[in-house]
């Protein structure tokens, strides 16, 4: 098991601020010491720019920068060179969706997604469905987002060349199952996309194992500097796609006649110089991950995140909107209560966490609410602090919520 | 005098603030071609409002709204539509600019606010003065719209 003391001690964050609560792990995550060193000490010790010169200080940053890929190759288990940082995953995905449809769609076909989207893994499909003639459809869901094998077989046809679904829900917390649905959108000839954001940082990802194409996710939701994400896609297919953004870095040569020959996967979706104290930082967040085992991690939040859901079901007036969920997210809503009031009076506690509609527009068609709280965990996150997260939600009424004013 | 020393009770002004909440004022639309209409929705990502309002001859002679929002956004609102209702945009100008005042924490005319002063300390939660200010930053723009079109 998890020695989540010895944990927290890696986390100025709590030293610092000895009476937070922070349940606001899916707006994004701590950062450890190891992590906070790495890019401090970039900033004292070895400033410089990557890929560009001859002296010790930037080949040691082409090391840590260009070695944070054979990190994540550990991490993912991939190559190196299927390993591209951008800058967020809302980067990642639009570099996937709007290469992957140029690449390899046709006016009329079809991608399947859910209506329990993140703005980044579906406003890129509305834009290729107006301006390509790409058609965007739903796989059913039930009301907590989960999208079942049999729904999907149900929704999948010869028309949809790629399936596009965060692994893990933002809101809800759903999980999909990826590796199943990528079994049958390949026998379909379709493509398998998967927004890793919440789940990458909470459970092992093996992108062989779960046989998907691409996958994207953020730095700053995994304990890892803000400003980075990671693109990870098949090589044959990073090849294929051509990159969105234009410059240096990227490119081999160009010519007066307007030829260009870009670099080869990864680099060739880097363009300019890069966030490279952040990513040395996400090296060092990944490095830390795996110490602590990203399987003891997944089963320590499920294990802290069924005792939460176990005593929010414990208050009357609460209403879980993922009360099946196995990841360490409870979304609720205090009766008569707006979400953003329940936020704003549990701030008063000290607890931070996320309400609104978490960027997931049109997720009300599930789950019949606009606006929710999320209390999203991590494992550093305690029982006692969900003891008190939950005798903090008990004081939650109309009441309460607007004496915070007076 | 009376009513001022009861807008200073902090008892009373939470009530006004949960009264207009449950039952906000003039919380439905007409949406008649009398009416000019401001939906302000992208101005944060949860409030979704609409606010209509009927002026003729620089007199508002209604206003009303609706949506999705928290107390604070429902009851402000709820609020502005009674107190600025029968104004003429002049004297409902003033009024907006002494509540912009008093939500961003300066000098404001008490007098003038009424049951609006119910959102006096909102400013000292900087993350909701945007939702003490969404339905009167809608009627401040419907105003400007009507005096342009008119000017
Ligand atoms: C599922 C999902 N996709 C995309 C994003 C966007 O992340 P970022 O803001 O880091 O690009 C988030 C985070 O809010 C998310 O939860």
């Amino acid at each position: 098991m998890l020695d989540i003391a010895a944990i927290r001690k890696d986390f100025p964050m709590f030293e610092n601020n000895p009476d937070l609560i922070y349940f606001d792990n899916g707006a994004s995550t701590l950062k450890p010491k190891p992590v906070i060193d790495a890019v401090v000490d970039f900033y004292a010790r070895h400033t410089s720019n990557v890929h560009r010169g001859d002296y010790p200080i930037a080949r040691l940053n082409d090391e840590l920068y260009d070695g944070t890929r054979d990190i994540f190759a550990r991490f993912l288990n991939c190559s190196p060179q299927e390993v591209a940082f951008t800058h967020n995953v809302s980067a990642s995905m639009n570099e996937i969706i709007f290469g992957a449809a140029k690449a390899f769609m046709n006016p009329g076909d079809v991608i399947l997604t859910t209506q329990n989207e993140h703005a980044s893994n579906i406003m890129p499909w509305f834009k290729v469905q107006r301006d390509f003639g790409v058609k965007v459809e739903y796989i059913p869901t039930d009301v907590q987002g989960v999208v079942s094998v049999e729904d999907f077989e149900k929704a999948m046809h010869d028309g949809v060349r790629a399936v596009c679904v965060a692994q893990q829900t933002n809101v809800l917390a759903a999980v999909q199952p990826v590796k199943e649905m990528a079994r049958i959108a390949h026998e379909h000839g379709a493509l398998m996309i998967v927004d890793g954001a919440q789940s990458v940082p909470h459970m092992k990802t093996d992108v062989k194992d779960l046989d998907i194409d691409f996958l994207g996710f953020s730095g700053h939701k995994m304990c890892g500097p803000g400003g980075t994400g990671v693109l990870w896609g098949r090589y044959e297919l990073l090849e294929k796609i051509d990159p969105m953004i234009y410059g240096g870095d990227m490119n081999a040569r160009f010519y007066a006649d307007g030829k260009m020959l870009l670099q080869e996967p990864p680099m060739k979706f880097e363009y300019g110089t890069p966030n490279i104290e952040g990513v040395i930082g996400l090296g060092a967040a990944a490095e830390y991950l795996m110490k602590i085992g990203m399987d003891n991690i997944h089963a320590y939040e499920k294990e802290l995140g069924d005792y939460f859901r176990g005593r929010m079901k414990e208050i009357d007036t609460i209403t879980l909107y993922n009360p099946d969920s196995t990841a360490g997210v409870v979304t609720f809503n205090v009766k008569d209560v707006f979400a953003q009031d329940t936020a704003n009076f549990l701030a008063t506690k000290g607890i931070a966490v996320r309400s609104g509609n978490h960027c997931a527009k049109i997720l009300d068609g599930i789950i019949g609410t606009n606006s929710t709280v999320r209390a999203s965990l991590y494992f550093y996150n305690t029982f006692e602090e969900v003891d008190r997260f939950v005798e903090a939600v008990k004081e939650v009424t109309l009441e309460n919520a607007v004496s915070i004013f007076f | 005098m009376e009513n001022q020393d009861l807008l200073n009770d902090p008892m009373i002004l939470r009530e006004i603030i949960m009264d207009h909440y449950k039952y906000p004022h003039n919380h439905s639309l007409v949406s008649s071609t009398a009416y000019r209409s401001r939906h302000m929705a992208s101005a944060s990502c949860i409030d979704d409002i609409t606010v209509e309002a009927k002026i003729n001859d620089g007199v508002i002679e209604d206003i009303r709204f609706d949506g999705i929002a928290c107390t604070i956004s429902t009851a402000s609102t709820s609020i502005m539509t009674e107190l600025l209702r029968g104004k003429t945009t002049e004297e409902a100008k003033e009024i907006i600019a002494n509540y912009f005042s008093m939500v961003d924490g300066l000098e404001y005319n008490a007098d003038l606010l009424e049951e609006a002063v119910a959102m006096k300390n909102v400013y000292k939660q900087a993350n909701r003065i945007k939702c003490a200010t969404i339905g009167w930053r809608a009627i401040d723009q419907i105003i400007k719209e009507s005096e342009e079109s008119n000017g």
